[in-house]
């Protein structure tokens, strides 16, 4: 393995955990809270497209019926579960999460099993050369497109289009926004379906790297988590620029640092995350909120 | 404009009654003011309007019942600048206003509008790339009453605007309100600590004492009342 691969490798694991961590974002965009069962919501996405696949259904069209049945969960589990903590302390919405975590995790081992399932690259075999006699494949290549693609659609949503501008003041303030006559409610639910959609993409990605298992999200989350601190929690491209860097500096650190190795990585993240809340709450990109009193 | 009637309405938080049997008329065109003191229901009164606070008894608009949500409430078109104005710190100016115009389809008549405001608040077009959350309090509340125009509502609901303001300012902000009554067709109710000022620009009155109507008349009939004088204006 080359340099220009080691680093092209940690951008494509780094492109997975941006995904994971826009969806985190979004979620706390809209509603506030960290979603700390985002990622375990991505693992039963992934199942159903992994089931779809071995009932025949082509990898392209399983990934994105589960992408789209999970846009649907996602806005239920909103309006029937978390509306009722919206309200309240934010700490109890979060404990909720943490046992939809559980829960799913559960659901899923019951229903799939716990036995490791093979998941199809939805990219092509082979890849194109790095010099040195390297092949950068088009698994890598594919993963950091489809990232790139998703980072522009959900930037020109927020930025350019009403539907966004409505997300962001619902976002702000959902009783003022409410006053203005925006459908508060139905904006939220819409918020967490498009979360679980940009989850379930992110678990599908990942699936053909590490095989799919009720666990497969957990370290995923973990950097994802890490990268949205980075970013702030609030910026789509510093979420993205702090998880790659989490996603090169990871894999370097495994590679040619003998006592970090391939067992120590995951605290290269958690280490990062540290020094972020400590000298930088607000994040690398994030923005301060300007305040008048 | 439209026409604002509430038939004995009571409201309050969980088990603590604010409003009593309310019955108040505010008719079509007009300038009303709710006047009275800290906790006597006036915001209490414009929240029960915008679907905030739940009621029983009758509110109607133009004669029909108003829905009980509040996002339901603004397209009848009814605006509510609450206490504090309300504006959305995090979002520039010009995003405020465009939020306030998001229900609205007439695309060319919105910049039309947008255009009319900028006129008349010469300081929202200065600093329309700016936080909302930068602004100073007379600004944000020109902004929050430019960002409840947007949306073309037929009553305007403005809590206490004078909240926080220099008198000069709050002054200025009292002064427009007949101008954007006649200007954008308008029925305005607004809440107010400040008897003295409300009651020259308003047209009628209405005194709330711990939840109940007190006092309802004209504005100049309210203003030569002794009782107000007394409790509102300090002699």
């Amino acid at each position: 393995m080359n340099l220009v691969q080691q680093i092209l490798d940690g951008l494509s694991s780094g492109s997975v955990y941006a995904t994971l961590a826009l969806a985190l974002v979004l979620v706390h965009q809209s509603t506030g809270i960290v979603n700390f069962a985002q990622g375990q919501m991505a693992v039963i996405s992934t199942y159903v497209a992994w089931t779809l696949y071995d009932a025949g259904v082509p990898v392209w069209a399983a990934i994105v019926a589960a992408i789209a049945g999970s846009l649907v969960a996602g806005a239920l589990a909103e309006r029937l579960l978390i509306r009722r903590f919206e309200k309240g302390e934010p700490l109890a919405a979060i404990v909720v999460t943490v046992g939809l975590l559980i829960s799913i995790n559960g659901v899923v081992s019951l229903i799939w099993g716990t036995v490791l399932k093979q998941f199809p690259s939805a990219f092509p075999r082979g890849g194109v050369g790095s010099g040195n006699g390297g092949t950068i494949g088009f698994g890598t290549l594919g993963t950091i497109a489809v990232l790139l693609v998703v980072v522009l659609a959900l930037g020109w949503l927020f930025r350019h289009t009403r539907l966004g501008l409505a997300f962001r003041a619902v976002a702000a303030n959902p009783e003022s926004s409410a006053l203005l006559g925006l459908p508060v409610g139905r904006l939220l639910m819409l918020g967490w379906g498009l979360a679980a959609a940009v989850g379930a993409l992110a678990g599908c990605l990942v699936a053909p790297k590490l095989y799919l298992a009720p666990e497969m999200m957990d370290s995923v989350l973990t950097y994802a988590l890490a990268a949205a601190v980075l970013g702030g929690l609030n910026s789509a491209i510093g979420t993205v620029l702090a998880a790659w860097f989490i996603g090169v500096v990871e894999n370097l650190a495994g590679t040619y640092i003998s006592f970090v190795g391939g067992d120590m990585k995951i605290a290269v993240p958690l280490v990062l995350m540290i020094l972020i809340l400590l000298f930088k709450p607000e994040g690398v990109f994030g923005h301060k909120e300007v305040r008048r009193v | 404009m439209s026409t604002l009637e509430l038939h004995g309405v009571h409201a309050g938080y969980g088990k603590a009654q604010v409003l009593h049997d309310v019955s108040l008329r505010v008719g079509d065109g007009s300038i009303t003011t709710l006047l009275g003191a800290n906790g006597a229901g006036k915001t209490t009164t414009l929240r029960a309007v915008s679907g905030l606070v739940r009621f029983t008894g009758q509110i109607l608009l133009d004669g029909r019942q108003v829905p009980a949500a509040p996002d339901a409430v603004a397209r009848l078109g009814v605006a509510h600048v609450p206490q504090g104005r309300g504006t959305i710190g995090r979002l520039s100016v010009d995003d405020n206003l465009h939020a306030g115009a998001l229900l609205r389809r007439d695309r060319a008549q919105v910049r039309a509008d947008l255009r009319r405001l900028r006129e008349l608040f010469p300081v929202l077009a200065e600093r329309a790339r700016s936080q909302a959350a930068g602004l100073s309090g007379g600004e944000q509340q020109m902004l929050a009453i430019a960002r409840a125009l947007m949306g073309r509502p037929s009553l305007l609901l403005l809590d206490e605007p004078s909240l926080g303001l220099a008198p000069l300012v709050t002054k200025e902000v009292f002064v427009l309100l007949p101008r954007l009554r006649d200007e954008w067709a308008l029925t305005v109710l607004v809440v107010e600590q400040n008897a003295d000022l409300a009651l020259r620009v308003a047209d009628h009155a209405v005194v709330l004492e711990s939840g109940r109507v007190a006092l309802a008349g004209t504005a100049a009939e309210i203003a030569g009342h002794d009782e107000i004088r007394r409790a509102y204006l300090g002699n």
